[in-house]
């Protein structure tokens, strides 16, 4: 039992901590999300060159060999800072899908281009009529000669408008909502019959609505087997809750310490607002949440190699915790700011909302309850 | 005791149905108050004051209806319904009750008309960047100088600021006393040279509250309201009329229909969302809670008409209410799924190609329940209302 960081791990903490210290504050932040393109390619660039996008990827293609953790290590500090650049579509999920299921044509066509920083990918599997669940669809995907023609909708793609590439979810065989008949596909963003709308969303990044009609794509773009999809999505996407679950306990922990310190210095009726017991109570649930959510990161993210029904429950489980304790700490750190943790102009309002979507990403608290209990 | 409308309230409610249906303004609607215009915003307001019905609780010498609660009851609910724009209660509400309880015939003659007739808006200088729950603390102060007061200071959160033609102003009076005894009441025209309004924008994007800086602002003695340093007793009187109005139990209401409309067309695995269990009991949960509260304010209105009251249990309506006006736009939140990710401009941002997708019902939810965080913060905390019950009503 040892909960400790390896040297290597440390020392790429204090790598991007540093560098987001230095190149990442929310005045920044909040430029980059106010401008034309709502990201920054010159991070992204950094981000390449410190070799953060490669950091989960093998050796032999070109990684630096690292796993969960180091993404757990990353997104953590990602969520401290509110970093919008997509690291987890191009890094986690799709980079994950090439991990895991890419050929070996596939890697060395796609894996470099993430790592140098020159491709941002984005995943499209989410319909209006879908909800949370990852097989409820009706883009379908016909065989025609060698390849496929895909037709169909996607919707609210996080970080489609900076993407080039896509992997897109659709239906090979079966009824609307079977789990067999799903696959998956590499689209090129730039192919005929892809268009895409983008717009902002409320947690300060920016997401496409995508339309696919008539795209034609070669049989070297499926990913994994076809009609076989649905438990590598699952899997992947619980890769991602993993991140997901960091990026929120590293989100809480800056609230937290926000508030705390908030608190300290406000002062009505003569004292600090903190030495009331009410508010001083509220602050130590709100680290209780904190700290139970660091446990289910931990826990999720080192389990994502064991059994399916293992990952499933601690990553089901880790979404329920971080759902239910982003959304306390949010309104708490909220409520204890007062009118100041209303405007735009603080940073508390911005963790706030990044926190309250975090619950919607890959289903909220309800969804994974029922997948929780439905494992059990 | 008898919860029942009388044949009479039910002509009144036919009547007043009626009269919504025929002529409430057909505007269009946006999410925002900061976003309408000021003559939108006014609109259904001089309607009804034209009709006679925009303040019912004044008195009859004013302009009141002489309702009873009951049919103030119909009436808000009969709004609520037609969800109509909700009238600004800074004049009509909150000013106003000040005004005819302890201000003078000159200062009664002078301000209700406007007041009534949708002429004059109004803003509220209560809080300050140092006096926010504890208001006693202020530090804005008023020095008399012959027949004026000359201001200074800052007031912040206050509403609708930017539309406003007068701000009553809590201000201090006399330096030497104790907090509480040495704030005066002031009315201040929003015209006089010195003041400056610079917007606040919330975390949802929209400009519904700004800074007001008072800089050297020379405000005539006759807009001072009752005694100097007695303020904070009218200031406290019209707390208690903002915290009586703020329980919005028939707003609630249609809330909870627009809820329960949007989980019958999201669907879950094929089916519509309300007909999942979990989010059913969630949906019938919040429509208890807001059951208890409408009686709760029924007793309250009831204790009211008697002549007791507003008393320190008003807290329970803001308190009680607040929390299920958050807990609906959590659900409503929940209830559109991925679509709870678009942001939607408000007016002052939108470009030509503002795109927002998803069901209409979607639109700005995501916004709506940050926005409805404030509620939990304004108007005396939810914090500073326990305080309220736990040591008015319960004596700790």
């Amino acid at each position: 039992m040892d909960f400790s960081f390896t040297e290597e791990q440390t020392l790429l903490r204090n790598t991007v901590q540093s560098f987001l210290q230095d190149k990442y504050d929310f005045d920044t932040r909040r430029k980059i999300a106010a401008s034309a393109d709502g990201w920054s390619k010159e991070i992204w660039g950094q981000f390449a060159e410190l070799g953060l996008l490669a950091a989960p990827f093998s050796e032999e293609q070109g990684g630096l060999g690292g796993g969960p953790i180091e993404t757990m290590i990353l997104m953590e500090e990602f969520g401290r800072n509110l970093v919008i650049e997509p690291f987890m579509e191009t890094v986690v999920i799709c980079g994950g899908f090439l991990r895991e299921a890419g050929t070996a044509a596939q890697q060395e066509a796609h894996v470099p281009g993430i790592i140098g920083g020159e491709n941002v990918w984005a995943f499209g599997y989410a319909e209006p009529q879908g909800r949370y669940n990852l097989a409820d669809l009706v883009t379908t995907a016909k065989a025609d000669g060698d390849g496929y023609v895909i037709n169909g909708y996607k919707a609210v793609v996080l970080g489609a408008p900076w993407a080039d590439k896509l992997i897109i979810s659709a239906r090979t065989s079966g009824g609307q909502r079977d789990a067999d008949g799903v696959s998956l596909f590499i689209v090129d963003k730039s192919a005929a019959g892809v268009s895409t709308r983008d717009y902002p969303t409320v947690d300060g990044r920016r997401a496409s609505e995508i339309t696919l009609e008539n795209v034609k794509v070669g049989a070297d773009a499926v990913i994994g087997e076809v009609g076989k999809a649905l438990p590598l999505i699952e899997k992947v996407t619980d890769q991602a809750i993993a991140a997901l679950s960091a990026e929120a306990a590293g989100g809480m922990k800056e609230l937290n310490d926000a508030t705390v310190e908030y608190c300290k210095t406000r002062k009505q009726f003569g004292v600090p607002i903190g030495k009331f017991q009410v508010l001083q109570h509220r602050m130590v649930d709100m680290f209780m949440a904190y700290e139970q959510s660091v446990s289910m990161t931990y826990m999720v993210t080192l389990k994502l190699g064991e059994s399916e029904e293992e990952r499933l429950k601690a990553a089901s489980g880790a979404k329920v915790q971080i759902g239910k304790a982003g959304r306390f700490v949010g309104q708490q750190a909220v409520q204890l700011h007062g009118g100041m943790g209303m405007t735009d102009e603080l940073n508390v309002g911005h963790y706030f909302k990044r926190l309250t979507m975090i619950d919607t990403q890959f289903g909220n608290v309800d969804h994974h309850l029922t997948r929780y209990s439905s494992a059990a | 005791m008898d919860m029942s409308f009388s044949s009479e309230d039910l002509a009144f409610r036919d009547e007043v149905r009626t009269f919504i249906e025929e002529n409430y303004p057909r505007i269009t609607n946006t999410r925002s108050r900061g976003d309408m215009s000021r003559d939108d915003m006014l609109a259904w307001h001089k309607i009804l004051a034209k009709k006679g019905w925009v303040a019912p609780k004044w008195p009859e010498e004013h302009g009141g209806c002489g309702w009873t609660i009951t049919q103030r009851y119909i009436w808000n609910e009969e709004c609520a319904r037609a969800e109509t724009t909700p009238l600004l209660p800074f004049g009509l509400t909150m000013v106003a009750p000040v005004i005819y309880t302890y201000g003078n015939e000159e200062q009664k003659k002078r301000f209700l008309p406007g007041i009534y007739n949708g002429d004059d808006w109004w803003c509220q200088g209560y809080s300050e960047p140092g006096a926010g729950s504890d208001l006693a603390s202020l530090k804005t102060k008023a020095v008399r100088e012959g027949d004026h007061y000359i201001i200074n200071g800052q007031k912040t959160w206050t509403t609708l600021a930017q539309f406003a033609d007068w701000m009553f102003c809590l201000a201090r009076t006399d330096p030497d006393a104790k907090m509480q005894e040495s704030i005066s009441f002031f009315l201040i025209d929003m015209k006089t040279p010195g003041i400056e309004v610079r917007p606040i924008i919330t975390m949802d994007g929209a400009h519904e509250v700004n800074e007001v800086y008072l800089d050297n602002v020379k405000v005539p003695a006759e807009n001072m309201i009752g005694e100097e340093n007695k303020g904070w007793t009218y200031a406290k009187f019209l707390l208690g009329n903002e915290r009586s109005g703020i329980a919005g139990v028939a707003r609630s209401k249609k809330a909870i229909e627009r809820l329960r409309n949007i989980a019958a067309s999201e669907l879950m695995d094929g089916e519509p969302l309300i007909k999942d269990g979990e989010f059913g009991r969630k949906i019938a949960e919040v429509e208890i809670d807001l059951s208890a509260l409408e009686v709760t304010e029924l007793r309250t209105l009831a204790a009211e008409s008697k002549g007791q009251g507003p008393g320190p249990e008003s807290s329970i309506l803001k308190i009680k209410g607040t929390e299920i006006q958050q807990r609906i736009t959590e659900l409503a939140l929940e209830a559109v799924g991925n679509y709870a990710f678009v942001y939607a401009p408000h007016g002052r941002e939108e470009g030509d190609n503002a795109f927002t997708p998803g069901p209409e019902y979607s639109i700005g939810v995501a916004q709506n329940y940050q926005n409805m965080r404030k509620t939990s913060i304004y108007g005396g905390s939810n914090e500073i209302q326990h305080n309220i019950i736990a040591k008015m009503v319960l004596g700790l």
